[in-house]
């Protein structure tokens, strides 16, 4: 059996700052780590490698800095890495980062489960997992909240589905997004990571792809046209009441009913 | 002076004119006032509690209660473990948590000034913001700081950073009889004569009660990463600890922690530690400014660590992997608590060469009595917390076997030449252990300290001497 995980490097912050004049993300002089959701899809496969005994590969796209999240992904227990790197993948949207990730995917060759995590904190579509899976037209589940089975056939998941749940039973091959909590993500070994920025990453452009027409890639591969990125605006202020209770209560009331929180009663 | 006098119709009468009617109680009076976060050493009401918002009402209530003969015990959050904050002979509970404003962060000085109300985490928080560091970092984050500084909390930054002491400034304090006395200052050093200053720090409200401080603040390490090692057995987790200490950098903290512990935090936290199956951990951190400055540091820890035996070295190096580890260590006082119907702690502090000697003395005990004893700690300051867990037992065989056991603990830390108390203080409750530690002219001393301030001991009666 053969696992992949997609893996995304993101900014470490909770703060992603946008730059006002040209709407890109600041990304100079920000460290960077793993997408924390992604480590919930990579314990998720770790915990099916545990039972299965399945191969674990990673796959990022990204310039060869993103390296370093293959190398934590190595140091957490995959036991291969796959980067996608080539100037023209830059600039892709949803649909050719899908696409490019794909085509890694092939490459890969004879996977049987792809995972994901929900969403990117940089991005925040959700979109890319789901994507993936529509380009290799296998079945796909999003939002996975937990594993409730796995074996050589197939996967039985837990989906969440806001006001509902599902389970849902999967035939290999297919394509999971995960939730944060699923599972509890192990820590890297400090030990194997040493080991494994010795290890060679197999790094692919599109002349390695089975595809290689250049307008499924990049910028040109990308119908999405962002018009503007801001960072959202907060409306918060506080008012503090310390008067006597009676007065505090008679305060907020007409607080609550000028916010139009509560009809006023006479 | 014993017998103190009972509260009666006229001393309410004009008590009640020292603070506004809010913040005066007689007759409704929380039950949390009767005692601290440790029941088992007994519970006793207060007759009044009045809550202060300024040294002058303080000052106002200690010179009635001086002249009257009332005892009072000054308070913070309560969240003490050995009784400090329990009105043993009633009388008037003093609290201070209303008092709860951050007067000043002085960039120039280093310094912040507050009221002893103010919540640890609301220090830690505001001066984070300001884009300093408050180094000490006791486990209780809702305890007041002037409850740390009266009782000297460590915690667990203590290896690097140092215990709250270090930090005390200047203190603004009212004495027994009232006086409002200014000890220290912004500065930051003092050789003026016997430091007052540091007498109080530690006193357990037996001396004044604080209402403003002072501390040091410093400047914030840009970066913290903890190593997680796991190893076979605590005692080989716990003599790598000294091989640590001798790195050229200083580790920021060096806790240990065994499995049984882990297993009880999970359960109670209903969440995962991001590590499994090993029967002993240390967490290690260090803090620095660089990325690379941080990798030397965790690569000296590292191959010391493989060399004494541990088994990996993980690595936490983000937000979310520190909240998972820090937040399951955070939780484990409380974990073992609700692990079991009743226990009982001791908070000793030992040459760190000889933690694990002791923790095997603890386990050696734990057999030999047939009862559960749990312990976690600060590895790389000697301090540990040794629980003995009552479960199953009966109330009898329980009460009979806690005091033989902590006897023991007791005995056992004095024949290494350690200490009572590391962090938790003395209270009442570990009074006959401290006797018996320091022996008769170090206690004659502290006796003699106390009446000085306190010639008629109306403050906080009965705790630490009496």
């Amino acid at each position: 059996m053969r696992i992949v995980v997609c893996i995304k490097q993101v900014p470490d912050t909770q703060k992603v700052k946008v730059d006002p004049e040209t709407g890109v993300l600041i990304r100079n002089g920000i460290d960077t780590k793993m997408n924390p959701y992604d480590l919930y899809a990579l314990e998720t496969a770790l915990r099916i490698k545990e039972k299965t005994g399945a191969e674990l590969h990673v796959i990022s796209m990204g310039p060869d800095a993103a390296k370093a999240v293959l190398v934590e992904a190595m140091a957490l227990g995959a036991d291969d890495a796959w980067l996608m790197s080539d100037r023209r993948f830059a600039g892709a949207d949803v649909l050719a980062t899908s696409f490019t990730l794909a085509q890694g995917i092939k490459t890969i060759g004879d996977v049987d489960l792809i995972l994901c995590g929900k969403q990117t904190t940089d991005g925040d579509t959700a979109q890319v997992g789901p994507a993936i899976g529509e380009v290799l037209n296998i079945p796909h589940v999003s939002w996975v909240r937990k594993l409730i089975e796995a074996d050589e056939k197939g996967l039985t998941v837990e989906q969440e589905m806001m006001d509902s749940v599902a389970h849902v039973r999967l035939n290999y091959p297919c394509l999971l997004t995960v939730e944060k909590g699923i599972f509890e993500p192990g820590l890297p070994s400090y030990l194997k990571m040493k080991e494994a920025r010795k290890k060679e990453i197999h790094v692919l452009n599109m002349d390695k792809c089975d595809c290689r027409d250049a307008k499924r890639y990049g910028l040109s591969g990308s119908p999405t046209q962002v018009e503007k990125i801001f960072e959202p605006t907060y409306d918060l202020s506080s008012v503090r009441l310390d008067k006597t209770t009676e007065e505090n209560a008679q305060a907020l009331f007409e607080k609550f009913v000028e916010l139009k929180v509560i009809e006023g009663g006479k | 002076m014993r017998p103190f006098k009972k509260i009666d119709v006229q001393d309410i009468e004009v008590l009640r004119t020292f603070v506004p009617a809010d913040r005066f109680f007689v007759d409704n009076i929380h039950p949390d006032y009767s005692h601290d976060e440790m029941m088992i050493y007994g519970k006793k009401e207060p007759e009044v509690v009045i809550q202060i918002k300024s040294a002058q009402e303080a000052s106002n209530i200690m010179k009635y209660a001086s002249e009257h003969n009332i005892p009072v015990t000054p308070r913070g959050a309560g969240t003490g473990l050995c009784g400090g904050c329990v009105p043993l002979e009633g009388g008037i509970v003093l609290n201070t948590s209303l008092m709860n404003r951050i007067l000043e962060i002085d960039a120039d000085t280093m310094s912040i000034t507050l009221e002893p109300g103010v919540l640890l985490m609301e220090v830690q928080e505001a001066v984070k913001n300001a884009g300093f560091l408050y180094a000490p970092d006791p486990g209780e984050k809702s305890a007041t700081v002037g409850g740390n500084v009266m009782t000297n909390a460590g915690g667990m930054r203590a290896v690097k950073y140092g215990v709250t002491r270090d930090y005390v400034r200047g203190l603004e304090v009212v004495t027994p009889t009232g006086e409002i006395l200014e000890l220290g200052g912004k500065v930051a050093k003092n050789s003026s004569g016997y430091s007052l200053l540091h007498l109080m720090v530690g006193s357990e409200g037996t001396l004044g009660i604080v209402t403003k401080i002072i501390m040091k603040i410093l400047p914030s390490p840009k970066k913290m990463t903890s190593l997680l090692i796991p190893f076979d057995s605590l005692s080989s987790a716990l003599k790598t600890v000294p091989e640590i200490m001798k790195l050229p950098e200083v580790a920021t903290t060096i806790e240990f922690m065994e499995k049984e512990v882990l297993d009880d935090a999970q359960e109670f936290l209903g969440k995962e530690f991001p590590n499994r199956n090993y029967p002993a951990y240390l967490i290690v951190s260090y803090s620095g400014n660089t990325q690379s400055h941080i990798e030397s540091m965790l690569d000296m820890a590292t191959e010391t660590a493989m060399k004494c035996g541990a088994l990996d070295v993980f690595l936490s190096d983000t937000a979310e992997r520190q909240e998972s580890i820090w937040n399951a260590r955070g939780a484990f006082l409380e974990a073992i608590k609700n692990s079991t119907v009743e226990m009982d702690e001791c908070d000793v502090v030992l040459n760190i060469d000889q933690v694990a000697e002791f923790v095997d003395y603890t386990r050696e005990c734990s057999n030999q009595y047939n009862v559960r004893v749990r312990s976690f700690g600060h590895a790389g300051d000697g301090n540990l917390h040794v629980y003995i867990c009552k479960d199953e037992l009966d109330d009898e065989t329980w009460k009979k076997t806690v005091e033989e056991v902590m006897d023991k603990f007791y005995i056992k830390a004095k024949e290494l030449n350690g200490q009572v108390s590391g962090e938790h203080g003395i209270g009442h409750a570990k009074k006959k252990y401290l006797e018996d530690s320091l022996g008769e002219t170090q206690m004659t001393l502290m006796r003699n300290i106390k009446r000085v301030f306190d010639p008629q001991g109306i403050l906080n009666p009965g705790k630490i001497v009496d």
